[in-house]
């Protein structure tokens, strides 16, 4: 059984998303029963999976019994491990939730929605667990074709915000294949372990430059590093609710992943750093990324827009830990992975429980009644925001503390500077909100918060989010054993 | 210089394909040449993979009496091709649902014209 977790985790999947489209036709309701328990099973899997890797260490699993490099292979270490654990316990969470927004949002398109949102899963699992680099791509295209076509069912802008995803995703779903192309013909093999023990001598190779440029750019349109972003406002913002929340959090993870993976395991950073200067130039793009959406959000009127462009800017962040290439920015970064998830994940919730509740997340209607009528949504977006913005003892301020900490390793003042400025920025787009809905009497100074009726959303849309918001707390406490696990996971 | 460009002229080949595209995609103004170009786009890198793979005087890999396996040189190496099949998938699945959402867009909005979709869409 234990040698078989890597498999049966995306098997899950797969199983589900075939007893969707066979089944679910027939009784409706039954697409989300089967996608809530194919995740749910997954994130079990994945928790023992994990638990075996505390004792066992990491597991290989050779498909059809071919050894690599003949043949594919999944690999269960550390890093795949913390992702995996990220990704479907936030997805079997928001899963939960997605019920009523997506009855409510998506009637009659229920079916195809969680077909979709399961294939999705599978591509991202997929991606976190193999061990072949080709097999990589395939998987970053399933992924990506269920999350264009998830994007596509929203509102009237969303066909052409998901055409537009589909266009620039695709190049650099290409950019990748080409990068590996490269690698392909001067090491003869796609395993990700047989390759880099190849690599070291390749240094000096004019092929291995060109494809490891290629791949960063490739999976840096996927994962919106800055200048690569331009598709992820217009994708997220017009999508359903319950798509965002689930795609927002761990979509562009998924892709940092795979830039963890060439960087620190495939290539190993000191080496990819002697290719190209790779780190000074993410660095500094992460850092302009930073600021910009930052300053963007700030410009946004739309609650689902501003979140959007914070998640660029948050981006920014794990490709900046990335960048530092110490075991405090490897560390930070990784923690930011699953704060963001979890923060993302409860902001982009409370967008949907507004929606459902008032029709549209336009922040300019907000007002003190919000907080008579909605008190658990709004409770929870304080407590994400100001995680957000970094408050100790939240979750968001540790993951920022230990990228300070590795800013200050490589003594990059201008990067320390950068995530302080941003934090405060952070603290500017989400505080006015807070103020709109707790600090003042909006409508032309006449007390009505007090005579507002409670009118919050459905249970089943509460208690996830109230779950996550309370996370961050717990993350929070828990910072150090999470931090001691991942810097075991810096590959010296 | 002259033996560099005509030696590698496969590649010179793919890597103007592959501009094309990426032309076609950036400034092309009806979203059709713009899936177009993506096709183009794709084919390129499929080029790429089959012209890395191709060699003279060599065979298709099975074992044949002719050929001893100990020659690795006479057979071709047929995994680059493989990868092609699952790529050209990938390609028709993408090119599949992006001409599905062209469909939703025309039948919503009348148009395909990047820049009056815009204005419609504002």
């Amino acid at each position: 059984m234990e040698s078989h977790y890597p498999a049966l985790i995306a098997l899950t999947y797969v199983v589900s998303t075939v007893l969707i489209t066979l089944f679910a036709f027939w009784k409706e309701r039954l697409a989300y029963v089967f996608a809530v328990f194919g995740s749910g099973v997954a994130s079990v899997l994945s928790v023992l999976a994990f638990l075996n890797y505390l004792t066992d260490g990491s597991l290989r699993y050779f498909f059809g019994g071919w050894t690599p490099p003949i043949g594919i292979e999944f690999v269960y270490d550390g890093l795949s491990g913390f992702f995996l654990l990220v990704i479907n316990i936030v997805a079997f969470v928001v899963l939960v939730y997605t019920k009523k927004p997506t009855n409510k949002e998506l009637p009659s398109k229920t079916v195809p929605y969680y077909a979709l949102v399961m294939l999705m899963m599978v591509g991202f699992n997929g991606i976190i667990l193999t061990g072949d680099l080709f097999n990589l791509y395939v998987f970053l295209e399933i992924s990506s074709l269920s999350s264009y076509a998830l994007i596509s069912i929203g509102n009237k802008k969303a066909s052409y915000a998901a055409f537009r995803y589909l266009i620039i995703g695709t190049v650099g779903g290409t950019l990748y294949l080409f990068g590996v192309g490269f690698l392909y013909t001067v090491t003869g093999t796609l395993n990700l372990i047989d390759m880099s023990t190849l690599l070291p001598t390749l240094v000096e190779s004019r092929a291995v430059f060109t494809a490891l440029v290629l791949m960063v750019v490739g999976i840096g349109i996927k994962a919106a590093v800055f200048p690569m972003h331009g598709w992820l406002p217009e994708a997220y913002s017009n999508a359903a609710s319950g798509t965002t929340a689930l795609i927002a959090p761990i979509g562009t993870k998924v892709a940092a992943y795979v830039l963890f993976r060439i960087f620190f395991y495939l290539f190993g950073i000191e080496i990819a750093d002697t290719i190209v200067p790779i780190t000074y130039i993410i660095g500094a793009l992460a850092a302009i990324g930073i600021l910009y959406g930052s300053i963007m959000a700030i410009g946004q009127t739309d609650l689902k827009r501003m979140l959007a462009y914070s998640s660029v800017s948050q981006i920014g962040y794990i490709i900046l830990g990335l960048s530092m290439a110490n075991p405090w920015g490897f560390a930070g970064a990784l923690l930011h992975v699953l704060n963001h998830a979890v923060m993302k994940a409860s902001l982009f919730m409370v967008s949907g429980n507004l929606m459902y509740k008032t029709g549209n997340t336009d922040i300019t209607k907000f007002n003190d009644s919000y907080r008579k009528k909605y008190p658990i949504t709004m409770a929870s977006f304080t407590i994400a925001a100001i995680s957000m913005v970094g408050l100790p003892p939240l979750a968001g301020f540790f993951s920022k503390w230990y990228l300070v900490l590795g800013t200050v390793e490589n003594s990059n003042w201008i990067f320390l500077a950068v995530i302080l400025v941003s934090s405060l920025l952070n603290a500017v787009y989400f505080f006015r909100i807070i103020e709109k809905v707790y600090m003042k009497n909006s409508i032309a100074g006449q007390k009505i918060a007090d005579e507002s009726p409670r009118d919050e959303a459905p249970g089943s849309m509460i208690w996830p989010l109230a779950i996550l918001a309370v996370s961050l707390f717990v993350i929070g406490l828990f910072n150090a054993v999470i931090v001691g696990f991942l810097m075991n996971l810096f590959p010296i | 210089m002259i033996d560099f460009a005509l030696g590698h002229y496969a590649y010179w080949f793919t890597m103007i394909l592959m501009v094309i595209g990426l032309y076609g995609m950036m400034f092309k103004k009806n979203l059709i040449k713009k899936v177009v170009s993506l096709a183009v786009f794709q084919s390129a890198i499929i080029l790429f993979f089959v012209a890395v793979a191709s060699k003279w005087n060599a065979t298709v890999p099975v074992k044949s009496d002719l050929l001893p396996v100990e020659q690795v040189s006479n057979y071709l190496n047929p995994l680059p091709h493989t990868l092609m099949l699952t790529a050209i998938v990938v390609g028709v699945a993408t090119l599949g649902v992006a001409f599905t959402f062209l469909i939703a867009i025309y039948n919503r909005y009348r148009t395909l014209d990047e820049q009056e979709l815009i204005d419609k869409l504002n």
